[in-house]
């Protein structure tokens, strides 16, 4: 950290758990602490680089692979992404019955993405904060304790919840194109409370479609929320392991490799319910 | 931690990340895999009629061994048994023909016997005629005696 500034426990902490953040303000563009009161249109360019960068990452890796892929016997790359490949395209084939060329990409993505920005969590918590912290203070002559450099995307509410947003609008695109306008808006209707009785199921309207929003909308929320709490308590306990001096090395070792499942799990997740969302979204039967 | 600005960037990058993954990425990769499988398939499903064909190929060879055995040891009945038909005809043959050789030579020697006989028969005859001439020319006259000696000479 910052040679010679009072470090509190509580602000370390605070340091590593925010984003650096650029905005547009009245002086210009400005950082940080400056987009105090920027509101909305404020961007965390730590999350937007590092998850642009790892996707890029993630489809140049794959892309290259599936450039140079031989029909005849792969290399141990293209075994390793196609393995990948067809894990993910049994899961789907598995969970999805209808008929779409996007899930098993969408669900690739998901899975690949999120899990090389879950595995960002693994790099000890004080490595790239302090270089960063050192290359703003070197070059740009800034204070390195106002340089932040939050390195897991998905420890920020914004990302999970870009990724919640996206799947929720999926949802809802397939729910219209497979049921219709009218078959989503009798779905979200006319159930779970229905009845044969015509002035009694318009009594029941309200309830019904009270019961299926809440149920609709809380699929991206438990989406979001459940990978961003996560990892964010899993970069919280890094980052308190981080502080407490030598002591921290066997911590450190066993709460990364506890954490090992706890990404693969959570990338996993996160796709398993798009596909499993996405698949009742398309099927008629309620 | 607050929403902010950042959920639109991530949106879009997350909107153009799957559409490059299921324009560029999944196509080829999903191609290559169905590809190989269905290369394997064949490979297999080859290999299994190369095996039927193998089977069938060596039930066959067995088969027109067996015939050419079979077909041999016919052939070679055939030509003991036309050995011995050949040998038994000669030795009829031969037999035949020393038969004719002995025959002839009989009759010749028969024909040769009987001229000789003949011949002895006319000496005698005419050596017991001059015989008799020279008895009788001393005793008696030689025609008087003449049946006598006839008788003589046919009891030869």
């Amino acid at each position: 950290m910052a040679a010679g500034e009072e470090l509190t426990l509580s602000s370390h902490i605070q340091h590593h758990l925010t984003n650096a953040k650029v905005c547009t303000t009245e002086a210009g563009v400005s950082f940080n602490k400056a987009c105090s009161e920027a509101g909305f249109w404020t961007w965390h360019i730590d999350t937007l680089a590092w998850s642009v960068g790892l996707g890029i990452l993630f489809l140049w890796l794959f892309r290259s692979t599936a450039k140079k892929s031989t029909t005849g016997v792969p290399g141990k790359l293209q075994c390793f992404v196609e393995m990948l490949v067809e894990f993910v395209a049994d899961n789907v084939k598995d969970t999805y019955h209808g008929r779409s060329r996007l899930i098993a990409p969408l669900a690739l993505t998901i899975f690949v993405w999120v899990f090389l920005m879950n595995l960002m969590d693994l790099v000890p918590v004080d490595f790239l904060p302090a270089f960063a912290g050192f290359v703003g203070e070197t070059a740009f002559g800034m204070d390195s304790h106002d340089v932040y450099m939050k390195i897991v995307p998905t420890t920020d509410i914004n990302m999970t919840a870009a990724l919640a947003l996206g799947v929720f609008i999926l949802m809802i695109g397939y729910s219209i194109r497979i049921k219709g306008v009218l078959g989503f808006v009798k779905e979200l209707t006319l159930h779970p409370f229905s009845t044969s009785n015509l002035p009694l199921q318009i009594v029941l309207i309200p309830f019904n479609l009270l019961l299926e929003l809440i149920a609709l909308v809380a699929k991206p929320f438990s989406l979001a929320l459940r990978l961003f709490g996560n990892l964010y308590a899993g970069e919280m306990i890094f980052i308190l392991i981080g502080a407490i001096g030598l002591m921290q090395l066997p911590l450190h070792f066993t709460w990364a490799v506890f954490h090992i499942l706890v990404i693969v799990l959570q990338a996993f997740v996160f796709m398993m319910l798009t596909i499993v969302y996405l698949s009742m979204a398309s099927s008629d039967n309620h | 931690m607050n929403l902010n600005a950042t959920l639109i960037g991530e949106l879009i990058a997350f909107a153009v990340f799957v559409l490059f993954c299921m324009k560029f990425v999944w196509p080829p990769l999903m191609s290559a895999i169905e590809e190989r499988q269905k290369k394997i398939a064949d490979g297999l499903a080859a290999s299994e009629r190369a095996d039927k064909d193998l089977q069938i190929a060596q039930d066959k060879a067995k088969e027109q061994l067996k015939e050419a055995k079979h077909q041999a040891a016919e052939i070679v009945e055939q030509a003991k048994k036309r050995a011995a038909e050949i040998v038994d005809s000669e030795t009829q043959r031969a037999n035949q023909e020393r038969e004719k050789i002995v025959a002839a030579g009989q009759a010749e020697v028969e024909a040769e016997r009987n001229r000789v006989k003949e011949e002895l028969r006319q000496q005698v005859a005419t050596l017991a005629i001059v015989g008799a001439e020279r008895i009788l020319a001393r005793q008696i006259d030689a025609a008087a005696q003449s049946d006598i000696v006839e008788k003589l000479v046919a009891e030869l």
